[in-house]
């Protein structure tokens, strides 16, 4: 990366679809100098490797698959004058801001007037969720799949299960059958699928029996996974034959640079504490997408890196208000997952981000009550389930409160 | 030379049958002392029974029973690898132990360790009250009542060690042969002739070297065998790297007779472990994980270190201990037979590999003693995997020409395994190539890094990652066209 300058005004991390939306919007607000580092050869982000529609109706108008879109992004940030590099791995956030950097020609650091991090997400390994056996080769993320079927064209087993009901779980499905993978089952601890029926993808998968209420118990095999252990609802277990088992969704921030930094993480939502223009606990950082919560779809994740482009062209400017001091707000009780922004500064500039975004832990009825002090500020009927998109207007925030704000669900009796 | 070539099939002096840390480290003593060595590894790649699976600590054996054979190995291993990991490129990091304990009996038994510790000449002990031990570690929790702290304990590298020893005896002329299980064998004349799933194969000396099996070669070269391995599982996760800044020290219970327990460390890789477990069972092959137990180490990792409760688990594993029903490793020397079996390292082997290695050269010096040690051997230098160095040895990552990341968790470059896949000991599975260079052994455990490796090692393993390579395939859906 030999033309990759010492500094920039802006630095964004990770070049997927709200990099790419912030770095055009940044441009068309006439920042000089934009530079997005991504440490994949390709720039694009995930869509690159979903091959499937919908992509691109928000932002282009046209129907589009997910490589396809991911082109059209970068093709649209060139055009605007930004800067993209990539194999460049940032390996440390410092104050400054500045980036330590590793590049297949060794480190080196990159100083900003403003950072943006827009790493992404990733789904929730195996280990991470405990899950018992052993450790054949077969075992892979949907991610993992993706990569292998659409950009090299490999097959990682024949005749897989699915673990997970999600939206990326379906996708999943549609993946093995792009590649003439014959998943034997698709199995959901829960007694619902996650995500909503997808309707149209319903012939698609006929044929592959759903098993709800169903828990993954053990993984067999050696070189090469060759059964698994499940035991549903009624407390049998049973044996399933299959060579592979896709270990889908469970979404999570990659926020690994986070937590080795000075900037504060939000336990809630595994991302960074943002108030409502973007803006990190430095003032300097800022971030956008799905980096921020898991998960929503790229073309949120747009929306969300243009208006947090906006802000820091106005930041740079020095037209934001400064962070403190700020109403912070968070969750109690074990109902609400999540809630972002986390910071609310009294301004008024419009805000990159409009609306809170909240999630659940698992399917909840009742009332949300927001409240400071003990007393309660704004209450509304809330029945939501997990993964879920639920938002709310940042107003519910009385103009100018400052000082912890509570949120939190008061439910229904069972 | 390919790795697996046999190039003089004739007569080796040494067979070793078992490439676990104890056969590496056999292997490299013996070859450096002059022996013409053949190592068998009926697995597709060294490491892959019990040493596949430690804690990865260099134990001082402070508290090995004094005067036991484990004691003198642990103690000579132990110097041996201070002696020559910088030789290797091997890492060390020296972080100490603190010996804690959480209830009153415990707290009453720190005298007598400490004790035992000086017994094994392992000494600048310091005993520490419940303030002084939260001073130096202030991650623990307050239930804390004691401690006493082992300087001499560090972190090491489980894999690249024996890894190292190996290509060091590979480098000075010795063979290895994977893929090659011994089926049986007769000494006839002075001579061994087994035979293997790789055909004949002679030497003047055998080493059972087989750690989870070795009763049974015993059984199939010998027709007998002297003690049983009951293997024990032990249990472990790992956390992801941000949990490392939790504790500095290796953070070990009060040991019981059969166990030290459940430990709480960084490792060399910049994460933290908790584990292991210790479950008997009678499966030589299969380290099963169970949700239950890891939940339930989770649990006691909270409540050693109660910040864990807010770090991610980045990977879970099992390993196996060659225990056998006597508390003491068991090395028996079989005059008039020239074999040597070396079993029962229940615990310790990663410590004590070195020192088992010299107490072997001895005793097969008793069998034939007619050897001239090599005058000048060559120190090839293992790639290294450790961030951060005290000697200041960088990664591949920081190096310019590195080709690229491609495990972004664990910053695992292009050239790093390239380099690994053709050396000597070029790994012919995915998890041979994990121990070896990391991939896809951090957070996201594969997610991002998968298509590309497998694309990079295609047709370079035994069992692929994945199978197919059609262009056409790697293409537009047209499923969802409908």
């Amino acid at each position: 990366m030999t033309d990759l300058p010492l500094h920039a005004d802006v630095v964004i991390v990770g070049a997927g679809p709200a990099g790419l939306a912030a770095a055009t919007e940044l441009r068309a607000r006439g920042i000089a100098s934009v530079v997005v580092l991504d440490r994949e050869p390709q720039a694009g982000g995930i869509p690159r490797h979903c091959n499937h529609f919908p992509y691109g109706l928000r932002e282009f108008r046209q129907l589009l698959r997910g490589p396809a879109y991911a082109a059209h992004l970068v093709e649209t940030a060139k055009a605007a004058g930004v800067q993209i590099h990539t194999e460049v791995t940032v390996t440390r956030l410092l104050e400054g801001p500045a980036l330590q950097l590793t590049t297949p020609g060794g480190i080196r650091e990159i100083s900003a007037r403003h950072v943006l991090l827009c790493t992404g997400v990733r789904e929730t390994s195996r280990a991470a969720r405990l899950i018992g056996g052993v450790k054949p080769g077969g075992v892979v993320s949907t991610g993992a799949l993706q990569g292998m079927v659409y950009l090299d064209g490999l097959r990682p087993f024949r005749c897989p299960v699915v673990l997970g009901t999600e939206l990326v779980s379906f996708s999943a499905l549609m993946t093995c059958r792009h590649m003439g993978i014959r998943p034997v089952a698709m199995i959901e601890p829960a007694g619902r699928t996650t995500a909503r029926w997808p309707t149209g993808l319903f012939p698609r998968i006929q044929g592959i029996p759903l098993m709800l209420n169903t828990e993954l118990l053990a993984i067999e095999g050696r070189d090469q996974v060759t059964g698994i252990m499940v035991r549903s609802a009624d407390g049998k277990t049973r044996r399933i034959e299959t060579d592979g088992v896709i270990v889908s969704g469970h979404f999570r921030p990659e926020a690994s640079l986070l937590r080795t930094s000075h900037l504060r993480v939000d336990q809630g939502s595994g991302g960074a504490e943002i108030d409502q223009f973007g803006r990190c606990s430095d003032p300097g950082y800022f971030a956008a997408g799905n980096l921020l919560r898991p998960v929503e779809t790229a073309g949120w994740s747009w929306k969300e890196g243009r208006a947090v482009g906006r802000a820091m062209a106005r930041s740079l400017a020095g037209q934001l208000p400064p962070p403190e001091p700020a109403a912070v707000v968070k969750p109690s009780g074990d109902a609400l997952k999540l809630i972002v922004p986390q910071r609310i500064v009294p301004s008024d500039t419009d805000p990159a981000l409009p609306r809170f975004q909240l999630r659940v832990n698992r399917a909840v009825k009742g009332r949300l009550l927001v409240s400071a002090k003990g007393a309660v500020l704004f209450s509304t009927a809330i029945n939501a389930l997990p993964e879920r998109r639920i938002t709310l207007p940042l107003t519910i925030i009385p103009a100018g409160a400052s000082g912890p704000i509570d949120i939190n669900v008061k439910e229904d009796p069972a | 030379m390919p790795p697996d070539r046999i190039n003089d099939r004739t007569l080796f002096d040494a067979v070793i049958i078992g490439g676990g840390v104890i056969g590496c480290a056999i292997a490299r003593r013996l070859t450096l002392d002059g022996w013409r060595v053949i190592l068998l590894e009926k697995a597709h790649d060294i490491l892959d029974g019990a040493s596949k699976g430690n804690s990865a600590i260099l134990h001082t054996g402070f508290d090995a029973p004094p005067g036991s054979l484990e004691a003198r190995c642990m103690a000579a291993g132990y110097a041996e690898y201070l002696e020559i990991h910088k030789k290797l490129g091997l890492p060390l990091i020296r972080s100490g132990a603190l010996v804690l304990a959480w209830s009153d009996e415990e707290e009453a038994r720190l005298p007598a360790l400490m004790d035992q510790a000086r017994e094994n000449a392992v000494d600048n002990l310091s005993l520490l009250s419940a303030a002084e031990t939260r001073k130096l570690e202030p991650g623990l929790s307050t239930a804390v009542r004691a401690s006493f702290r082992v300087p001499g304990e560090y972190l090491i590298d489980p894999w690249s060690a024996p890894h190292a020893y190996l290509l060091q005896a590979i480098a000075n002329k010795a063979v290895l042969l994977r893929d090659c299980e011994v089926t049986g064998g007769h000494y006839d004349n002075g001579q061994w002739r087994l035979d293997t799933s790789q055909g004949v194969i002679g030497g003047k000396i055998v080493i059972n070297a087989t750690g989870l099996y070795a009763d049974i070669v015993d059984d199939r070269l010998l027709g007998k065998h002297d003690f049983t391995i009951h293997p024990r599982k032990g249990q472990f996760i790992v956390y992801d790297k941000p949990a490392a800044s939790l504790a500095s020290h290796i953070l070990l219970p009060v040991p019981s007779p059969t166990t030290k327990g459940i430990v709480v460390c960084r490792t060399a890789f910049g994460n933290l472990l908790v584990g292991p477990t210790a479950e008997e069972q009678d499966d030589r092959q299969n380290a099963a994980l169970v949700p239950e137990t890891l939940a339930a180490l989770r649990q006691r990792g909270e409540e050693i270190l109660p910040g864990l409760a807010h770090e991610d688990v980045t990977a879970i594993y099992a390993g196996l201990r060659p225990a056998s029903e006597f508390k003491d490793y068991q090395i028996h020397a079989r005059a008039g037979q020239n074999y040597v079996t070396v079993g029962g390292i229940r615990s310790t082997g990663l410590s004590s590999a070195l020192g088992v290695a010299r107490h072997v050269q001895a005793l097969c010096e008793g069998f034939d003693q007619d050897r001239q040690p090599l005058a000048d051997p060559l120190w090839p230098q293992v790639g290294n995997l450790v961030d951060d160095r005290d000697d200041k040895r960088p990664r591949d990552w920081q190096c310019p020409g590195n080709d690229g990341i491609i495990c972004h968790c664990e910053l695992v470059t292009r050239r790093e395994i390239e380099a690994v896949l053709s050396d000597p000991l070029a790994p012919q599975s995915l998890a041979g190539l994990k121990r070896r260079t990391r991939v896809t052994m951090g957070r996201c455990q594969g997610f991002y890094c998968s298509s590309a490796l497998a694309k990079l090692t295609k047709g370079r393993l035994k069992h692929p990652m994945a199978e197919g390579d059609s262009e056409d395939k790697a293409g537009v859906d047209r499923v969802g066209n409908d």
